[in-house]
């Protein structure tokens, strides 16, 4: 996977950082950065997630040729995404609030 | 409310050519809650007309209302929306609003380019490494005001006793403000937001500014270790020293840090102790507690009506926002739109929360977001944690929260254990 940070848009909000802590960082001025040794995201599910999430769009990313597949989710696919196992839990019936 | 009354504006005069959908266009924008962690009742025209709408503001002045989930975040994060205050005809929802409509406000009040460089000056202090190697120190100070709060035993206020002092607390040691002047700014934060007199604000707008200013005086004379004391080394070693940009800095980065983090501290805190089947979850599995904050962000929504201004005509779902027009930012119905959240009004943290706007989108999205979600989770869990048999020390419905045209939250927490 070819992911693109695009600095002068980046507003340091820490979203895909939060989101794909795996790949993503912030560097010493809070602006978006790639982890070293995850430049190609690592074969994470949650780049694109990053990607989305990002409220500048400061992030794109692209398939390469030979890269494993990453499924695209498009705006409105509210379809789970793969989390932490920590975080992961067993779905029940919510409550009326 | 004394300014005006957000619950009954009457007719407006509504004679713009772009509007349609004339069912919600009557409806007055904010109104008050009836149930403090979920949107009013009123409100219940505006669900079915997404993604925007018409709304009538307090002045009765017409603005659209962005209630669809796909356009708000496509339209926060579009700069022809202008959020500089200072702009003629910028939309205010309360007369206190208005009444300091012109002042210099840092970052929430200023466009790009200014809004890109002024970020920059104090992004350093807010990343998400930062706030991870701030949290020691907000562990620190949660259990001292609950040492506290339990010494002194029960009933107690929760807002008073823990969910104010916790973020207030942070945010000084951060900032470089001295604590012990807690009450005075408190106090301002609180005139500052709810008035109740348009006069109230502005006047606790000059206090705060009077009271920044002499603190920035002093550091210039003796700088510290905060990042106010930083930013005023910087400016100075610059030779470009600009006393008024750093009050506002002040200002905002002291009332936005410790206000919104109290309202969801309390606000949350109910919501949990009114849902004990979710609380029990929560207590049984502390690792929930990063997807529960973010759910209650989502469902909460505090900062409810998030302002901009359009300086070009947009084009949005077949509507035209023209320039000139007041925006408005509905994040409670934003949050639950159902497209992306069902069963919207239902706190689920095992739903994906993620690309709520609670924190808002675009540019402008939440500077003290990573600290803020730091201080939640340190704060809900310690609370818990420590106090398991904590309730509510009066009937739910009796306990008083804040007006629809401020950021949300509770009033007071009675709570006993």
């Amino acid at each position: 996977m070819r992911i693109g940070i695009d600095k002068d848009t980046c507003i340091g909000a820490g979203q895909c950082a939060l989101t794909a802590p795996d790949v993503f960082t912030q560097d010493d001025d809070g602006y978006s950065t790639l982890r070293p040794g995850r430049e190609d995201g690592g074969g994470s599910a949650l780049v694109r997630e990053a990607a989305r999430a990002c409220p500048v769009g400061a992030i794109t990313a692209e398939e390469t040729e030979d890269a494993g597949a990453v499924p695209f989710r498009t705006p409105g696919d509210t379809s789970r995404v793969p989390r932490p196992a920590a975080l992961r839990a067993p779905v029940e019936k919510p409550p009326p609030v | 409310m004394t300014d005006t009354d957000t619950t009954s504006t009457g007719t407006p005069t509504n004679t713009d050519p772009t509007r349609d959908r004339g069912a919600a266009d009557s409806v007055a924008f904010p109104q008050d809650r009836t149930c403090p962690y979920q949107p009013p009742a009123g409100y219940d025209p505006l669900r079915a007309a997404r993604p925007l709408t018409r709304i009538t503001l307090f002045d009765g002045r017409p603005a659209w209302l962005v209630t669809g989930h796909t356009a708000a975040r496509r339209l926060m994060a579009d700069q022809r929306l202008s959020t500089d205050r200072s702009r003629d005809g910028f939309p205010a929802t309360s007369a206190r609003l208005a009444a300091v409509r012109g002042r210099r406000t840092a970052l929430l009040g200023v466009d790009d380019p200014e809004h890109r460089a002024q970020r920059r000056m104090v992004l350093p202090e807010f990343t998400f490494k930062r706030a991870a190697a701030l949290r020691p120190r907000i562990r620190r100070i949660v259990d001292e005001r609950l040492d506290a709060m339990i010494a002194q035993g029960p009933p107690a206020d929760l807002v008073t006793a823990f969910a104010l002092p916790v973020p207030s607390m942070v945010i000084c040691a951060l900032l470089g403000v001295p604590y012990a002047d807690h009450d005075f700014f408190e106090e301002q934060s609180r005139r500052l937001l709810r008035g109740p007199l348009p006069a109230d604000t502005r006047d606790a707008r000059d206090r705060l500014e009077a009271y920044l200013g002499d603190l920035v005086d002093r550091k210039r004379q003796a700088p510290g270790d905060g990042l106010l004391d930083d930013l005023v080394r910087r400016q100075s070693a610059d030779g470009a020293f600009d006393r008024e940009l750093l009050v506002a800095f002040a200002v905002i980065l002291l009332v936005a840090g410790h206000e919104t983090t109290a309202n969801m501290i309390s606000l949350g805190t109910y919501t949990l102790l009114t849902n004990p089947r979710r609380l029990a979850e929560l207590r049984a599995d502390p690792g929930l507690l990063p997807d529960a904050v973010e759910e209650l962000m989502r469902v909460l929504s505090i900062a409810d009506g998030l302002l901009r201004m359009a300086t070009e005509d947009i084009d949005v779902d077949g509507q035209t926002i023209r320039a000139g027009d007041g925006v408005v930012f509905s994040t409670s119905l934003i949050n639950r739109d159902e497209s992306v959240y069902p069963d919207p009004d239902a706190l689920d943290w095992h739903r994906p929360a993620r690309h709520h706007v609670a924190f808002g989108f675009g540019i402008h999205q939440c500077l003290g977001q990573n600290l803020a979600r730091a201080e939640l989770e340190i704060a809900l869990h310690a609370l818990f944690d420590r106090l398991p048999t904590l309730r509510l020390a009066a009937p739910a419905d009796e306990i008083p929260f804040k007006p629809g045209d401020t950021i949300q939250g509770m009033l007071e927490l009675p709570v006993a254990w």
